[in-house]
């Protein structure tokens, strides 16, 4: 057993940052709730802790919330299997093509940083106001990633790999998915996180602007009818819906990262 | 000798690249697959208007002294999102990257609730700051701070160990540190969360101008949208992209990063 000079074990120190943490959100919570108690917050304003935890159950029971979220998630799905499609072959295509990367690349990385879900409108103009519009929106604000991912994957791949793969006289397309696409997946499923994180942020955000679809329309829904601890409580859901889906993304992005 | 090579590159070298070359043709590709799509009759009218109507909605945009005043009023409200937003951030990251028990309580929360769509809090912004600017403000503030503390932070927790031991032997105090070691060297990361920051803070206020506003660029768009002029809406989104990417570059070049890429 090791116990440091300061006499406190070590596994005891690596729980003391997460617990202060915690431990500090849980107190903010409480004042909060102290302070619309006694009426230093105007509770029409913010409402009581207490209030939006307890409107959670409503919104299972009476907002659907289930059925909203399985509604946005099959966008993030949609949207998802249409990035991680055409990303990935236009990255294959750009990386197999120099001059092609080399005249487009740059485009790429602008229209990444591009706002472009303020076209929103435009969006609604030629798809309507439906899931499509939705989707359109998250695919655009998702593929530079997974493009730029792509090209980035199979363009490190190491030389050992590739002349393994000569020596063995494969072809082209043997080349491709037995030693490229397998070497450049773990670069590409970055890609794609980012492309998926891209995607649910501009889903839930439309949703939202358009009022149309699951979770960011519940949300202007209650807002619009000033039921203030549902819309708080909403917005905690979302939050915790983005937390999730991040971690996850994350942990299968660990889980293809090659040991060295 | 090397000059007669040298003349002998010059003469035999295109005097376009055959990038460029490419990168006109997909240009006048575009531009043409577009001026069809405008005239083939395939969509509902407008939705894809000819270039030359684009043009003129350009034109008569750029001529336009209520533009300038919405402009005016966007650029207010994302320079106030940015200065409050980016201090903000600033501290808190110099905050979390100079201490590492602070970083591990409260940095996971930091870096969780940075990529959730900010959009979803603007009801919030309306009840606290009301429905005029101060909430556009507010919600820019809101999308700037989380990149700019996150950055600032990374950046903090890179400073060469040498000079941060040059300062202590020089028995710097902490404003001195701050001043003469930490931000000199965290130009770069601090530079760049602003750059991340303030396309962040462009998308959250605009966003917000569009929900609900009686001025701005936001609620210019959505009013193009309300009346269906489609070209004086491509006009505007063209003009705005042009300014967001002009901007992000500007304050790249402002802070080096080029430089930072060409090393």
């Amino acid at each position: 057993m090791t116990i440091d000079a300061s006499g406190v074990h070590p596994s005891n120190r690596s729980y003391a940052a997460p617990l202060v943490g915690f431990g500090s959100f849980i107190v903010s919570v409480l004042l909060v709730e102290v302070l619309i108690r006694v009426g230093l917050l105007n509770r029409y304003i913010i409402p009581l802790p207490s209030e939006i935890a307890a409107s959670f159950g409503r919104l299972f029971l009476e907002e659907n919330i289930v059925h909203r979220f399985i509604f946005t998630a099959s966008e993030c799905l949609t949207a998802g299997v249409m990035i991680t499609v055409c990303g990935v072959f236009i990255g294959v295509l750009m990386q197999r093509f120099s001059l092609l990367q080399k005249a487009c690349e740059t485009w790429v990385a602008a229209f990444a940083s591009a706002p472009l879900v303020l076209t929103y409108p435009l969006f609604m103009v030629i798809f309507g106001r439906n899931a499509w519009t939705i989707i359109m929106i998250g695919f655009f604000a998702a593929l530079p990633p997974v493009i730029l991912k792509t090209i980035e994957g199979i363009s490190s791949t190491r030389k050992v790999l590739v002349n393994v793969g000569r020596s063995f006289k494969l072809t082209a397309t043997q080349q491709f998915w037995k030693i490229l696409f397998p070497a450049a997946l773990p670069t590409i499923f970055v890609g794609v996180r980012l492309g998926l994180i891209f995607a649910l942020i501009n889903i839930v955000g439309t949703e939202f602007l358009i009022n149309f679809g699951g979770l960011g329309q519940l949300i202007n829904d209650l807002a619009e009818r000033y039921d203030l601890a549902g819309t708080y409580a909403a917005i905690c859901f979302v939050i915790l819906v983005s937390v999730l889906f991040f971690m996850v993304l994350e942990k299968a992005e660990r889980w293809l990262r090659p040991v060295d | 000798m090397a000059e007669t090579g040298r003349l002998r590159q010059a003469v035999t070298a295109p005097i376009v690249s055959p990038v460029t070359l490419l990168r006109v043709a997909i240009i006048l590709g575009v531009l043409a697959l577009w001026e069809s799509l405008a005239h083939s009759g395939w969509l509902y009218r407008d939705v894809v208007p000819s270039l030359l109507s684009i043009g003129r909605a350009l034109a008569t945009l750029l001529t336009d002294r209520n533009y300038y005043f919405n402009l005016g009023v966007t650029a207010a409200e994302i320079s106030a999102a940015l200065a409050i937003g980016g201090m903000a951030g600033l501290l808190v990251g110099l905050l979390l990257g100079a201490n590492r028990f602070l970083s591990k309580a409260f940095e996971p929360y930091l870096y969780y609730l940075g990529p959730t769509p900010k959009i979803i809090f603007f009801p919030v912004m309306i009840m606290w700051f009301g429905v005029g600017s101060e909430s556009k403000v507010a919600l820019g503030t809101l999308s700037c701070f989380f990149p700019v503390a996150l950055n600032v932070a990374a950046g903090m927790r890179q400073i060469d160990q040498v000079l941060i031991r040059v300062g202590k032997s020089f028995r710097a105090s902490t404003a001195q540190m701050v001043l003469k070691i930490y931000l000199p060297a965290m130009r770069h990361p601090i530079i760049n969360g602003m750059r991340l920051g303030f396309g962040f803070a462009l998308i959250g206020t605009l966003l917000a101008e569009t929900k609900l506003s009686n001025k701005g660029i936001g609620f210019l768009i959505i009013q193009t949208y309300s009346v269906f002029d489609m070209p004086g809406m491509y006009a505007m989104l063209i003009v705005l992209f042009v300014l967001a990417i002009g901007a992000n570059s500007l304050i790249g070049k402002l802070g080096g990063l080029e430089n930072i890429k060409r090393n």
